[in-house]
């Protein structure tokens, strides 16, 4: 009985396609808002990432992406004080923000949409991603670039909810390199 | 028309003046600002410098390359030399720190990664990567060049007025011609 599971998760580990190792150092996740017209790039420079996909059973494939918040950088310190704070992620109250995908849908032509659920200060939301694939040497390549509503993830309370200074919408930019399959 | 150059042209003039105005409401915007907390305002205020700083840089620009096509008027006769080489420096620093002011505060926003859109319209190309170091430095060579306009500016502005209320020339008058009109011939 035991042998029979034993080769039935080998089984399992066999057919499902293996878990990509995901190279952090080519990978990031950045999010450029504006403010009053100027756009602004920050990057998250800590996050781990997990991408299963088979080109060949695209809808099979799943990813998540966890972010730590505190690693925001805007390329200022000036800035990077401020966004850690309450009114803005409150990283102290939530370290993390996550991407978990539900479905993934084949558009064709190295084009995806990832459905899944995005949660920033402790706030989820279903989003839908697009997202394009190509493979560069041997390694996945997945791009795209998400429009969301700040305010919909209480990202800029009190004062900051008006959005004539700092837009309301913001687009999360990631590019996820993974190697391996 | 300007062969002899014995004074300023309407258009130099009026660029002088419509700078000084601009740099008496950037400098003080720039303290101010800075010593806001992050805010909205202080953003929208920032941005307002910013315009203004651009709009400088474009009188100044403009201000140059007419002055380079119509000289300013000689010295009033019987300047002593050194008083004439001191106007001569003053004048062309102050032409420096106009064009070098608003390219620090270019350079310097492009280093801390928030580009320049001209009153919200235009974006000005980012001159310099995004650079937390040297951003910080840009900042303090940003501030020391303004503290030196300061001291020109008080220079210039004690030079003018010793030379209306002092020495009675008509040096003052040059650059306001109501005064010209007025007190002389």
């Amino acid at each position: 009985m035991k042998k029979a599971l034993a080769l039935l998760a080998l089984a399992a580990v066999l057919v499902l396609p293996a878990l990509a190792r995901v190279d952090v150092a080519k990978s990031s996740v950045s999010a450029v808002s504006k403010q009053m017209g100027v756009p602004v790039e920050g990057k998250f420079s800590r996050f781990s990432a997990e991408v299963v996909f088979d080109p060949a059973r695209p809808a099979e494939g799943k990813a998540s992406v966890e972010i730590d918040i505190a690693s925001f950088d805007l390329g200022a310190d000036e800035f990077n004080r401020e966004t850690v704070k309450p009114e803005w992620f409150n990283a102290a109250k939530f370290p993390r923000a996550s991407f978990v995908t539900s479905a993934i849908r084949p558009l064709g032509a190295g084009r995806l949409e990832a459905a899944g659920k995005l949660t920033i200060k402790g706030i989820s939301r279903e989003v839908v991603a697009p997202v394009s694939y190509r493979t560069e040497g041997g390694r996945q390549v997945f791009e795209g670039a998400l429009p969301i509503r700040r305010l919909q993830f209480n990202i800029g309370e009190g004062e900051w909810k008006d959005t004539s200074t700092v837009a309301d919408e913001v687009e999360i930019r990631f590019r996820i390199v993974a190697t391996g399959k | 028309m300007n062969t002899a150059a014995s004074e300023y042209t309407r258009t130099a003039i009026t660029l002088h003046w419509l700078i000084a105005l601009l740099i008496f409401c950037a400098f003080p915007l720039g303290i101010y600002m800075h010593e806001l907390p992050f805010s909205p305002k202080q953003l929208r205020l920032v941005s307002y410098h910013k315009w203004l700083g651009v709009t400088i840089f474009m009188l100044a620009l403009a201000r140059v390359a007419w002055r380079l096509r119509h000289p300013a008027p000689p010295p009033v006769a019987g300047l002593p030399a050194w008083q004439r080489l001191a106007s001569i420096a003053t004048h062309h620093l102050l032409y420096l720190l106009l064009l070098v002011i608003p390219l620090s505060g270019w350079l310097m926003s492009s280093a801390k990664g928030v580009p320049t859109v001209y009153l919200g319209l235009v974006q000005l190309p980012d001159l310099l990567d995004k650079d937390k170091a040297l951003g910080e430095l840009l900042a303090g060579v940003h501030m020391g060049l303004n503290l030196a306009l300061a001291a020109l500016v008080l220079l210039h502005s004690a030079a003018a007025l010793k030379h209306f209320f002092i020495d009675r020339d008509e040096v003052l008058g040059r650059m306001i011609p109501l005064l010209a009109k007025g007190s002389r011939r």
